[in-house]
C-alpha cells in the first residue's frame, strides 16, 4: 500500500479530525507566505494529508506524478497537490494563490497558499487581504531572508495582527534548539517594528510531519503547542461587534410599493431595531424599521451578517453610501492618505485617472502626490516619480466626488480599495485609507458673476477645444495653424496650445518619461478649460499618444465642449516627413521614449473628427474641421 | 458566527454584487446539489424579491430523468423563469457519449451549448456552482473569474481578488464566471442542506436502481439508450450518485444511505474524491484547466 511508503510523523495523537455533523465552528482563514522553497506548499500539503482531508484518488495522482517528475521516488511531493496550474507545474513553482480547505473538531480552515517569488508579491498580498493570521516559513538552514521580510511587512500593511513564525526543515539542522532560537531571534528584532500583536515561533518539518499535527520525537526540548493546535486554539477574533456600526449599501430591495429595503453585508458593529442611523454621504438620519431576512425579521444583528433593512421614513439613499452609527460617523472627503500596493507592469502615474472601488461605491480617482515608496526589503523610504509592479507607496488621492470611509487599521473593510484601469479594466493597485487630508475642505472655488456663459454670448461663439492627436509629423500643427487662420477670419476669438509655447513655458521643467507626458497633458488639460471658461475656441496640438490622458481631458469639460480631432498617418509616412529630423534621432537611440518608436502611440477608439493626412490634403482637413464646427453650432450664423 | 454563517453570508454578498453592477447576469443551474445550495442562497439574498435573473440549464439530451422532472418543479418553487439550452447541431449530428470521446462530447454538448446560450442571450455575468475543493485548477480561479470574447479563461492572466471588492468591469461582450460557492467545501455543501432542509434530487438517495458495472464503475441504466455490451445484463443494485450529470458519464456508488444524515456519515468516511465518479474528468492531466480555458464552466 502506498501510504507505507510515505514518511509519517512518529506518533499521530490527533486522529480525530473527522468533523461532528451539527456542532458550530468557527472559521480561521490563514495565509502561507515565505521565501521560494521554503515549503510552504510542502506544508499545506501535509496538514491535507495528515488530517485525512486527502482521499485515496488524489494521493494516487500525487503518488503517479511525483514519480513522473523523477522526485526522490519514494517520497510524495506534496506541492503538486497545490500548485494547479499547468504552468505552476511546469515550471515547479506556484504562480497564483491558492485556496485550500480543511477541518478539525474545532475549526475550518481556509488556506491561501501564496507565492514566494518576489514577481508575484502581488498574489501574496491578495491572499493576505482576507486572512487573519499568516504562517511565515523559515527554512532553518537559511534563516530570515528578504522575502521573510517583504512579506513580513506586506502581511502586517494588509492588517494582519497574527503570525505564525514555522521555522521549517528543523529536520535539516539536526533539530537544533540554538539554530531555532538563533532565527526566532533574528525575526523578532525587526519585527518589532510591524503591528503584530503575537508572533508564536514553531519548529517543524513539512515533510517529515514533525510538529505539524502532533509532537513528534525528535524536538523534546520544545515545550509549545504543535502548528495545527496552535490554529485551532490561537485568538484572532477583532471584535468588529464593538466597532461603530457601518453598513455599506450594496442593492435596493425593492419588490413592490410598499417595501424599501437597503441590502449590504454589516462591515462592523451592530444595529437594532429603532436605532437612529445616518447615510454617510446624503448625511440624512433617520430609524431603523425593520431587519428583514428569509428566515424572519429580526431585532439586531452585526457584524458579518448580510442583511436588508428598512427605515421609519423615506428617505434617499443609494448604492454606494454608508449606514452607520449616528454619534461615530465615517470621515467623508475626496481627499486622503493611503497606501498603495501597485499591481500591474504598467505603472502608477500621478494625475492619471484610475477608478477606484471601497466598499460598494465606484469613483473616479487620481494620486495627486507620491510622497514616498517603501522598499519593503529593509523599509527603507525613496523618493518615487511612479510606483512600478509590486511597489508599495504613500500617496495623496484625489476623488471626483467624496467618499466614506474609516482609516484602513480601525476597519478593513470601510478603509480598503482596489484602483482598476479604465482602458484596460485591469485591477491595478490596492490601497489601505491612512487619513483623510483637510486640505480639500479648505479651498473653496470664488464664486464669480460673469461666468463662462455669459464672456461667450459676448464673442457670439461657442466655446470649444479642438483636440488634435497624431504622431509627430502626422501633421497635427499644419492642420491647427490653418483652421486658426481661417477661424481668425471668421471672426473668432481662438488661441493655439501646442508643444512648443508651453514646454518652453509652463511645462518647461517636464521631461519625455511616461510620467512626465501625463503631467504635460494634464496642464495642458487644465489650461485649456481655463481658455473655454474665457470663452476662446482652443486648439490644442498635442502627439498626447495614451487614451486614458485624452479621456482625462474631456471629462476636465462639459460634454461638447471637447472634440477630438485624430490627425492619422501611418508611422511610415510620418517618418517619411520627418520635418524636424526628429525620427532620424530616435532610430539613432539619440531620443529616448519617442512616441511610434520606442514608446506606443494609442489611437483614438471614438474621434469627433478622424482625419486620413495621407490621402487628404490638408486644405481638405482644414474644411471638414470649419464644417463640424458650423453644424455644431460652435460658430455664429452667416 | 459559525462556519456555514459565514459562507452564506459571503455568497449573498457575492450575489448582490451581481445583481447591482452588471446589466444581464443569469444563474447557471445544473440540478444537482450544489445547484440547489446556490438557488437556497439566490432566495435568501433577494428576499422579499425573487432573484433578479432567470437561471439557465445546458441540458445534453442525456441527463437522469429525475434530474430533469427535479428541474422543472424547482424552478417553479422559486418563482424564476427556466431557459434550457440544447446544442441543436450537436443533437442533430447524433453527438452522444458512445459516438464520440467523452472530451469531445463534454466540448460539444456542454461547453459550445453554454457559450452558445451565453452569446445569444448577452449575458454579462454567469454565475456557476463550481467549489475550489473540487479540482486543482478550481482552487486557483477567481470568485469574479474574467472571461474573453470567446468565453476563454486565462489562467495567468487573472484579476487579483482583494477583500471582498470584485472588479467587474469588462468591454462589450466579455463576461464573468462568478462563483459564489468558491469557499465551500463538499461537506459544507451537506451540512447546508441538512440544516436548511434543501429539496435535493432523489438520486442523491441510495435505493435500488438498474446498473451495469464497467471497469470497476457502475452505470445506472436510466433508459433505453444505453447500448448493452455483449453479456451485460442490468442488475439492481442499492446505489446512489455523489455527483450528477450525463447518466453514462456518471458513476454511481453503492449505499444505503436513504437519509441526509446517513449521506454525511458516509461522506465523512469516504476515501475517494467527489469528482472521481466524474469520467469527464480523467482524459488527461490538467483536464480542467485545459476545458475551462476552453470556456467550461
Amino acid at each position: 500500500m502506498f501510504a507505507a511508503d510515505l514518511p509519517t510523523a512518529k506518533t499521530s495523537s490527533v486522529k480525530t479530525p473527522l468533523p461532528g455533523l451539527s456542532q458550530p465552528k468557527d472559521l480561521l482563514r490563514f495565509l502561507t507566505c515565505g521565501s521560494v522553497d521554503d515549503g510552504k506548499s510542502t506544508l499545506i500539503g501535509r496538514l491535507l494529508y495528515d488530517t485525512k482531508l486527502l482521499f485515496d484518488d488524489q494521493v494516487a495522482t500525487l503518488e503517479r506524478e511525483s514519480k513522473s517528475r523523477g522526485g526522490a521516488g519514494q517520497e510524495i511531493d506534496f506541492s503538486l497537490l497545490v500548485d494547479g496550474l499547468e504552468a505552476e507545474r511546469e515550471q515547479g513553482i506556484t504562480i497564483d494563490v491558492a485556496y485550500r480547505f480543511f477541518s478539525t473538531a474545532k475549526r475550518k480552515f481556509i488556506v491561501a497558499d501564496t507565492p514566494g517569488h518576489e514577481q508575484y508579491t502581488r498574489n501574496m498580498a491578495t491572499g493576505a487581504s482576507n486572512a487573519d493570521l499568516a504562517i511565515i516559513l523559515v527554512d532553518a538552514r537559511k534563516g530570515v531572508l528578504t522575502q521573510t521580510r517583504r512579506h513580513s511587512f506586506i502581511a502586517s500593511l494588509l492588517g494582519i495582527r497574527h503570525v505564525v513564525l514555522a521555522v521549517n526543515k528543523i529536520d535539516l539542522v539536526g533539530y537544533s534548539q540554538s539554530r531555532f532560537e538563533e532565527t526566532v531571534a533574528d525575526y523578532e528584532r525587526f519585527a518589532r517594528d510591524l503591528s503584530f500583536e503575537t508572533v508564536k515561533a514553531i519548529p517543524v518539518s513539512a515533510k517529515l510531519g514533525d510538529n505539524v499535527i502532533s509532537r513528534g520525537a525528535n524536538l523534546d526540548w520544545y515545550a509549545g503547542p504543535h502548528l495545527l493546535g496552535y490554529l485551532e486554539a490561537v485568538e484572532v477574533a477583532r471584535d468588529a461587534r464593538h466597532q461603530p456600526f457601518r453598513l455599506p449599501i450594496q442593492w435596493i430591495n425593492r419588490p413592490n410599493m410598499d417595501f424599501r429595503g437597503y441590502s449590504g453585508t454589516i462591515a462592523s458593529g451592530s444595529v437594532a431595531v429603532g436605532d437612529e442611523v445616518v447615510a454617510s454621504l446624503s448625511g440624512r438620519t433617520s430609524t431603523i424599521r425593520s431587519i428583514s431576512t428569509y428566515d424572519g425579521d429580526l431585532q439586531d444583528a452585526r457584524a458579518g451578517q448580510a442583511v436588508t433593512v428598512t427605515f421609519d421614513d423615506e428617505i434617499d439613499v443609494s448604492r454606494g453610501d454608508v449606514l452607520s452609527d449616528a454619534d461615530q460617523r465615517p470621515d467623508v472627503a475626496d481627499q486622503f492618505a493611503a497606501h498603495v500596493i501597485w499591481m500591474h507592469d504598467d505603472h502608477l502615474i500621478p494625475g492619471r485617472p484610475y477608478l477606484l472601488k471601497i466598499g460598494t461605491k465606484t469613483v473616479l480617482c487620481s494620486v495627486t502626490e507620491i510622497k514616498y515608496k517603501i522598499v519593503a526589503d529593509n523599509f527603507q523610504h525613496l523618493a518615487a516619480k511612479d510606483l512600478g509592479l509590486n511597489e508599495i507607496g504613500i500617496v495623496n488621492i484625489s476623488t471626483r466626488e467624496p467618499i466614506a470611509f474609516d482609516p484602513y487599521a480601525a476597519n478593513r473593510t470601510t478603509g480598503g480599495f482596489i484602483l482598476i484601469d479604465r482602458v484596460s479594466n485591469h485591477s491595478v493597485g490596492a490601497g489601505m485609507i491612512g487619513f483623510a487630508l483637510r486640505r480639500a475642505t479648505n479651498i473653496h472655488w470664488q464664486p464669480v458673476d460673469i461666468d463662462k456663459r455669459r464672456r461667450a454670448q459676448a464673442k457670439s461663439q461657442r466655446p470649444v477645444v479642438l483636440w488634435f492627436t497624431g504622431l509627430s509629423g502626422s501633421g497635427k500643427s499644419t492642420i491647427a495653424n490653418l483652421v486658426e487662420q481661417r477661424l481668425f477670419a471668421l471672426g473668432c476669438h481662438t488661441y493655439l496650445l501646442d508643444g512648443d509655447n508651453l514646454r518652453h513655458g509652463l511645462n518647461r521643467d517636464l521631461g519625455f518619461t511616461e510620467v512626465d507626458r501625463v503631467e504635460n497633458i494634464r496642464r495642458v488639460a487644465e489650461t485649456a478649460k481655463l481658455f473655454v471658461d474665457a470663452g476662446l475656441i482652443v486648439l490644442a496640438s498635442f502627439i498626447s499618444p495614451f487614451r486614458a490622458e485624452r479621456r482625462m481631458a474631456r471629462e476636465c469639460l462639459e460634454p461638447g465642449e471637447f472634440i477630438e480631432i485624430f490627425v492619422d498617418a501611418p508611422l511610415s509616412v510620418a517618418e517619411a516627413r520627418d520635418p524636424k529630423g526628429l525620427y532620424k534621432r530616435a532610430r539613432a537611440g539619440q531620443i529616448k521614449n519617442f512616441t511610434g518608436i520606442d514608446s506606443p502611440y494609442e489611437p483614438p477608439e471614438a474621434p469627433e473628427i478622424h482625419l486620413d493626412t495621407d490621402k487628404v490634403a490638408i486644405e481638405r482637413s482644414a474644411d471638414r474641421i470649419i464644417d463640424f464646427l458650423k453644424k455644431g453650432r460652435y460658430l455664429k450664423p452667416g | 458566527m459559525t462556519h456555514l454563517d459565514a459562507l452564506e453570508a459571503e455568497s449573498i454578498h457575492i450575489m448582490r454584487e451581481v445583481a447591482a453592477e452588471f446589466r444581464k447576469p443569469v444563474m447557471l443551474y445544473s440540478i444537482g446539489k450544489d445547484s440547489s445550495v446556490m438557488l437556497h442562497l439566490a432566495a435568501k439574498a433577494f428576499h422579499p424579491s425573487k432573484p433578479p435573473f432567470p437561471l439557465l440549464h445546458i441540458d445534453t439530451g442525456w441527463k437522469f430523468r429525475e434530474m430533469i422532472a427535479f428541474r422543472d418543479q424547482a424552478a417553479k418553487r422559486a418563482g424564476m423563469e427556466l431557459l434550457v439550452a440544447l446544442n441543436r447541431e450537436g443533437h442533430d449530428a447524433s453527438v452522444t457519449p458512445f459516438s464520440h470521446s467523452s472530451s469531445v462530447y463534454t466540448n460539444i454538448m456542454k461547453t459550445d451549448a453554454l457559450k452558445q446560450a451565453l452569446t445569444q442571450h448577452g449575458f454579462d455575468a454567469a454565475f456557476g456552482g463550481a467549489r475550489r475543493d473540487e479540482e486543482k485548477s478550481r482552487a486557483k480561479e477567481r470568485i469574479f473569474s474574467f472571461r474573453t470574447q470567446h468565453h476563454g479563461w486565462e489562467p495567468k492572466n487573472q484579476r487579483p481578488e482583494l477583500w471582498n471588492l470584485y472588479n467587474t468591469r469588462i468591454d462589450q461582450g466579455q463576461s464573468i464566471r462568478v462563483f459564489p460557492l468558491s469557499n465551500w467545501t463538499e461537506l459544507d455543501i451537506w451540512q447546508y442542506i441538512m440544516r436548511e432542509s434543501i429539496p435535493i434530487v432523489p438520486l442523491y438517495f441510495a435505493a435500488e436502481r438498474p446498473v451495469v458495472e464497467r471497469g470497476g464503475q457502475f452505470i445506472m441504466v436510466d433508459d433505453e439508450r444505453l447500448p448493452l455490451l455483449p453479456g451485460e445484463q442490468p442488475e439492481l443494485r442499492s446505489i446512489r450518485f455523489r455527483t450528477l450529470g450525463c447518466y453514462p458519464l456518471t458513476a454511481a456508488m453503492t449505499s444505503s444511505a436513504t437519509t441526509l444524515p446517513e449521506i454525511v456519515q458516509e461522506m465523512l468516511v469516504a476515501r475517494t474524491s467527489e469528482r472521481s465518479g466524474r469520467l469527464i474528468d480523467h482524459d488527461q492531466a490538467g483536464s480542467m484547466e485545459k476545458k475551462k480555458r476552453e470556456g467550461y464552466f
